[in-house]
């Protein structure tokens, strides 16, 4: 299997699909995650950042969890699994600006399109 | 259809990286890809024919009630999903893992390979994605 | 065929199954069975390029455990030549001297990471 690129106005443009499945309390790590795809962003990618399990704790609106903001302003698709939001009653209608919430399906979808994916 | 591979290190109960590992399979075999799951460490008792259910106490609930969950039972029910969906479901062990764990006893379907065998099923694929572990 | 990229971040975790780290040593593996692999080591797993690391010991009544040797490891890895790329930054916030780590690992920065996961095809996050 080799690297899959899409087309995008005539520049080969490489996929990625990161999963964050910590929460930024549970681990010291996951803004290091959330900087990752910044930067593969600024080398041209397309990147959807996909929270699941306790990473969607991050999500709520009034979390505090600056490297996400920062994150959610790099034109890059922030996702939240529906059924974690679901499982830690966190509803669609308090989740930050720039977070939606989604069906696992779209981690598939990008797999089936040769998306590189990365899991944390 | 496209070909998904997935691995998987985590161990029946102790991550809730385990169902959302099999939320992906179910998901990709609903959607019509083939996938295959490589299983690594403690990840091969997933399979693990000798799983048995309990009833709980602390919930009242007898064992009928409880309905205990045995990922055994899950690798099975996508086994025959995928068969139903006419796409193909690969779910192997890594052989030495399943050794070191006396895990020998495999529900019917699951297959035994090597870090080559993870490797291969990774070249013929459009997506792979390794769920690490703590 | 397919560039692999395993990046290794959780540290002596499961050292005792392999007498090896689990994830070095399957990469190892698949490079036996052909693969075209590299490794990076960041987080806490940059401590597995740190020489005289020493997990000899062990024992449980009169059974004793042979245990593993990292540093006979990332040296097999080097010898065998898989790339192992170490991050310096992670390094430096461990307190690590330069010193101490073992030749033939090429260290690179944080900010280089990117560069070098969209340099490969696959990756796995173990």
């Amino acid at each position: 299997m080799m690297t899959i690129r899409t087309e995008r106005e005539g520049v080969n443009v490489s996929q990625y699909v990161m999963i964050q499945s910590k929460s930024p309390w549970e681990s010291g790590d996951v803004g290091h995650f959330y900087a990752l795809a910044r930067e593969l962003r600024q080398l041209g990618a397309e990147v959807t950042f996909f929270l699941v399990q306790n990473g969607v704790m991050a999500a709520r609106s009034s979390a505090k969890d600056p490297a996400l903001e920062q994150l959610l302003g790099a034109n890059v698709r922030v996702l939240a699994d529906d059924f974690s939001l679901r499982e830690r009653a966190i509803d669609a209608k308090v989740l930050k600006t720039g977070v939606n919430p989604s069906s696992i399906d779209v981690v598939v979808d990008l797999l089936a399109s040769g998306a590189k994916a990365l899991w944390h | 259809m496209a070909t998904i591979t997935i691995g998987i290190l985590d161990p029946p109960y102790e991550s809730a990286n385990t169902p959302t590992a099999f939320r992906l399979v179910e998901a990709a075999i609903r959607m019509g890809h083939n996938v295959n799951v490589f299983c690594y460490e403690g990840a091969t008792a997933l399979g693990y024919a000798g799983q048995k259910q309990h009833p709980n106490a602390v919930h009242g609930a007898s064992l009928e009630e409880e309905d205990h969950p045995n990922p055994k039972d899950w690798v099975k029910a996508l086994l025959a999903f995928a068969a139903e969906k006419n796409v193909k479901l690969v779910w192997c062990n890594c052989g030495l893992c399943v050794d070191e764990r006396g895990v020998e006893s495999q529900v019917e379907g699951v297959c035994r390979g090597s870090p080559g065998d993870a490797w291969k099923y990774s070249e013929g694929s459009d997506g792979v994605l390794l769920i690490g572990t703590e | 065929m397919a560039r692999y990229l395993s990046i290794v971040d959780s540290a002596y975790r499961a050292t005792i199954e392999e007498q090896d780290d689990t994830a070095v040593w399957f990469t190892h593996a698949m490079k036996n069975a052909g693969a075209d692999v590299s490794i990076l080591l960041r987080g806490d797993a940059v401590n597995y390029a740190v020489s005289n690391q020493d997990a000899k010991g062990l024992r449980f009544g009169n059974r004793a455990v042979k245990g593993p040797d990292m540093v006979r490891d990332i040296n097999a890895v080097i010898a065998k030549k898989i790339p192992l790329f170490v991050v310096s930054d992670d390094v430096a916030e461990r307190g690590i001297p330069a010193s101490l780590l073992l030749p033939g690992i090429e260290q690179i920065p944080r900010s280089a990471i990117a560069k070098l996961i969209d340099n490969h095809d696959t990756i796995l996050t173990w």
